[in-house]
């Protein structure tokens, strides 16, 4: 049922109704040039428009009706396995007054939705819900004013119910017949009249997700699973190292595999078409042992990491510094701690479909962003970007800037060597965990000290990264670029700014702190290749943070929540927490060793996304093995305030997954290298959590804000799950560890000293 | 070679050293099983193979010759699921899904020979399927429903 749609922009066009005859993506300069029709005040002095309709401003950018009754919703964000076309539908139903079933969504294509960037930072719902609701209430406004003068009836007499206005008398106007010329095509109003929440039926419950039926019997959902009339196989020989030069290759026995139809070679770049997929991996493998590589990487060593990149050269951005003369007299406490390199490691490798065809190149593809993926292709290509078109299709989980764009200029390079044919490229396993760009590792240094009544008197942070965005843009943040004849520099690193951040993420307490200070020394150099990895800085920071707090609440005496408590005045903070802690029973635990097992533990932390995405806290109770180190977390109980609720299990099935994600991170996984090579290219050389580390039970509970503003909530879980996992282990053992991942062997090396 | 898939034999045209799942994929056009490392160890590609759980990625089709292949769709479709593909609508118990299909196969292995499998039981026969998205909660739920009604019917089957 969710099968990738492919259509081309010319069917596209020509097969929709009334409503499509201009193209309403305009870009954001020439949407604020069109003709005002709603009310009709300038662009600049209207207060800002909801969401992403900022920019995106015409309502038909969002929600089109044809004729014929037919409504199709566009977003310019892609579902990654987080549920968001259910909830998109969802809303766009409440506020159209229209069943789910009624409704189409077109999710990212550069050729037909707006622009929305990049599907990350837990933004989907903020910025494109917000947008999709607020322009489903104001088309459905306009509807009912249409019928309204249609029945010679006052406005506020008629009502909406299932795709039509009805009359006091009963006459109803379908939405498609009361669609005519562009009455869609305007700019969006600053205000709509959402309907009061108490009225939802549709947003607010746990409707089933539109895409897992076709998920679980088999049916086309990933781009993984596309086969285009004509298409043939691909596959890419990656070099050993990073930067390593492809000396020599004789090709000539590869090339004459039956069944190989090309090997496509641009200065370091190898890749073969063939026409069968496994042939490609065996002329691949064939070619990868001709190839003759000269290496020049040189990596730092890995077991030094926090001191290799606290010695690297930074640029050092204050974050906070509202530090008081005379503060931190007391009692004074200090920590380092610190994260390896993680993989994204989505089950399936990343994967794309490209087809040049008449000059025209298409690209299906999981990437997060399509438009900038798109001027990176086209960049690369040397081609204009408007013969260049990427359609999200879904891949496999993505937990942020992946291989889903470096396969999707792999297989562009291979459809412009093979013109006409569609060519599908899929990487390899070991491809995958060794030239994905990895989540960053990271040091954190904090001191503080407490008062004499057991507050934190004085803050001081510091925090060491690498940049979390190498994303497209520019073609040299594409792999294949930078290996090309005539390559492509990678663009130069860059802090993300704050209040959202990307190593300073989350690096500042949202607790009172009379005196602080917070430093981000963001490191340009990049030893390894690093990205975007889910929630940025965040899990590290929140993971410093809250496990400190558990050391100073240790030093003054008091328990973890009330100490949390005591430095928190947001009631929608300090309301998370308590619900954690009350269903979980935090109050009740067995707090002396002789009334517990041996080896059990309990932790609690809690942080706002971003502080100011959703809220969560999280307590959890952890089994530690004596004997083998072996850290098994037992139980957990999370809350969750994500404003206004779209789909309660919906919402959940994503925290549950950012609480066992974190915790697969914090126990289990590092990214490994010797002095040249990535040596973690495997799920044996990069263990990850499987089923005999699951928990026994796992409860999210949701506190519904009706409405208020959707708070993005995608990365909620991961902060609060690694610091209250660390937290609880210190609580199991007494001993107190600050460098992920919490493995089996640091574990039981800190029980035996 | 003729491969038997899904109850129906099929005359396939391939290298006999073809790993089984590009024959899924390829010839047969059957979009389940999923490559996810080609090498036996995350279980994305597990299909059954006379009854038991196999990594299709690492099976040479040279070795199915006379044994029954089943895959998640020769279980039931979306429009008459099979116990374990309605357990897991029922449990929504999928992220981005890529892993599930797998999972599937897996469990319906174990809930074949014993629907009566004990929590452990299940988790161990689980163990080589990962999920990177933290889905296991659900698909241990969406297990034990499934393995709910597969005893019923086998208490309801005549002896």
């Amino acid at each position: 049922m969710s099968a990738p749609v492919i259509l081309s922009r010319r069917r596209a066009l020509a097969g929709s109704g009334a409503l499509i005859l201009s193209f309403a993506a305009l870009p954001p300069a020439l949407a604020q040039n069109a003709q005002p029709r709603n009310g009709g005040t300038p662009a600049s002095a209207a207060p800002p428009l909801p969401g992403d309709l900022k920019k995106s401003p015409l309502l038909d950018s969002w929600i089109r009706i044809d004729a014929n009754g037919a409504i199709t919703v566009f977003t310019g964000k892609a579902e990654l396995g987080q549920g968001i076309k259910t909830a998109f539908l969802q809303i766009a139903a409440e506020q159209l007054e229209v069943n789910l079933d009624q409704l189409t969504l077109v999710t990212a294509d550069t050729g037909r939705t707006p622009n929305e960037g990049f599907t990350a930072g837990s933004h989907s719902l903020q910025d494109s819900g917000t947008a999709i609701m607020n322009a489903a209430a104001q088309v459905r406004q306009i509807l009912l004013e249409q019928a309204a003068q249609r029945a010679g009836v006052p406005a506020e007499q008629m009502k909406t119910e299932n795709a039509a206005v009805v009359a006091p008398d009963g006459r109803r106007f379908g939405y498609g017949e009361l669609v005519s010329g562009e009455i869609l095509h305007v700019r969006a109003a600053p205000k709509s009249p959402l309907k009061d929440p108490q009225a939802y039926r549709v947003m607010n419950h746990s409707i089933g997700r539109v895409d897992i039926p076709a998920k679980v019997t088999g049916g086309a959902a990933y781009v993984q699973d596309m086969r285009l009339p004509g298409m043939v196989h691909g596959r890419i020989v990656r070099p050993p190292s990073y930067g390593a030069k492809l000396a020599s290759i004789d090709a000539a026995a590869v090339e004459k595999m039956p069944g190989v139809l090309k090997v496509v070679r641009d200065g370091n770049f190898l890749g073969v078409i063939a026409e069968r997929e496994f042939l490609a991996i065996e002329a691949m493998r064939a070619l990868a042992a001709a190839a003759r590589w000269q290496e020049t990487a040189k990596l730092p060593d890995a077991n030094k990491l926090p001191d290799m990149l606290m010695g690297l050269p930074a640029q050092d951005i204050t974050v906070l510094d509202n530090r008081q003369p005379g503060a931190g007299g007391g009692k004074a406490l200090e920590a380092t701690y610190s994260r390896p390199y993680l993989v994204h490691g989505s089950i399936g490798p990343s994967c794309a479909v490209a087809h040049l065809d008449n000059g025209a190149l298409t690209v299906w593809t999981h990437t997060q962003g399509v438009f900038p993926d798109r001027d990176a292709i086209a960049d690369m290509l040397r081609m204009p970007k408007e013969q260049v078109r990427c359609i999200h299709v879904e891949g496999s989980g993505c937990y942020g800037h992946n291989g889903a764009d470096d396969a999707a200029a792999d297989a562009a390079l291979l459809a412009r060597a093979l013109p006409g044919r569609p060519v599908r490229v899929q990487w390899m396993r070991e491809q995958e965990h060794a030239w994905e760009p990895f989540g960053p590792a990271m040091v954190v240094k904090v001191k503080a000290t407490l008062d004499a009544g057991g507050s934190i008197a004085d803050w001081d942070y510091a925090v060491w990264s690498n940049s979390h965005s190498g994303r497209p843009g520019p073609a040299g943040a594409l792999l294949a670029a930078r290996d090309l004849e005539e390559p492509f520099a990678p663009p130069p690193p860059k802090p993300l700014p704050m209040p959202e951040g990307g190593g300073d993420r989350n690096s500042v307490p949202l607790y009172q702190l009379p005196s602080a200070h917070v430093i981000y020394h963001f490191l340009p150099t990049m030893p390894l290749r690093v990205s975007a990895l889910r929630a940025l800085g965040a899990p590290m920071n929140i993971f410093a943070i809250e496990s400190f707090m558990d050391e100073l609440a240790a030093e003054a005496g008091a328990d973890p929540v009330e100490f949390r408590l005591k430095h928190l005045k947001d009631g929608r903070a300090r309301e998370v927490i308590s619900t954690a802690a009350d269903r979980f029973g935090w109050a009740a635990r067995p707090r002396s060793a002789g009334s517990r097992p041996s080896g059990r533990g309990y932790g609690f932390a809690f942080a706002r996304y971003k502080n100011l995405a959703a809220y969560c806290a999280l307590a959890c109770e952890v089994d530690v093995e004596h004997h083998t180190g072996r850290a098994r977390m037992v139980r957990a109980v999370a809350a969750v305030d994500a404003g206004q609720v779209v789909n309660p299990d919906g919402l959940a099935n994503p925290i549950e997954g950012g609480i066992l994600q974190s915790m697969s991170w914090t126990l289990f996984e590092s990214v490994t290298f010797d002095q040249s090579r990535i040596t973690s290219v495997d799920w044996a050389t990069y263990p990850a959590l499987r089923f005999s580390a699951v928990p026994d039970a796992m409860e999210v509970h949701i506190i519904n804000r009706p409405g208020l503003p959707f708070l993005g909530a995608g990365e909620a879980g991961q902060g609060p799950s690694a610091a209250a996992l660390g937290n609880a282990i210190a609580d199991a053992t007494g001993r107190r560890l600050r460098d992920l991942p919490l493995s089996r062997e640091r574990i039981r090396t800190a029980l035996a000293s | 070679m003729r491969l038997n898939v899904n109850g129906k034999t099929h005359e396939i045209d391939a290298d006999p050293r073809t790993p089984l799942l590009y024959v899924l994929r390829e010839d047969l056009q059957l979009n389940a099983a999923k490559f996810g490392c080609g090498l036996g160890q995350c279980g994305a590609c597990t299909v059954l193979v006379d009854g038991e759980a196999v990594f299709s990625c690492v099976t040479p089709i040279v070795l199915l010759a006379n044994k029954q292949v089943v895959t998640l769709e020769g279980l039931g479709s979306i429009d008459n699921p099979a116990p374990i593909q309605r357990a897991f609508m029922a449990e929504q118990a999928a992220q981005c899904g890529y892993c599930i299909a797998g999972m599937m196969m897996r469990a319906q292995a174990l809930l074949q020979k014993n629907p009566h499998a004990a929590d452990a039981e299940i988790r161990a026969a689980l163990q080589p399927n990962l999920c990177r998205c933290g889905t296991h909660m659900r698909i241990l739920r969406a297990v034990r429903r499934a393995a709910q009604t597969m005893q019923l019917a086998q208490a309801g089957a005549p002896r």
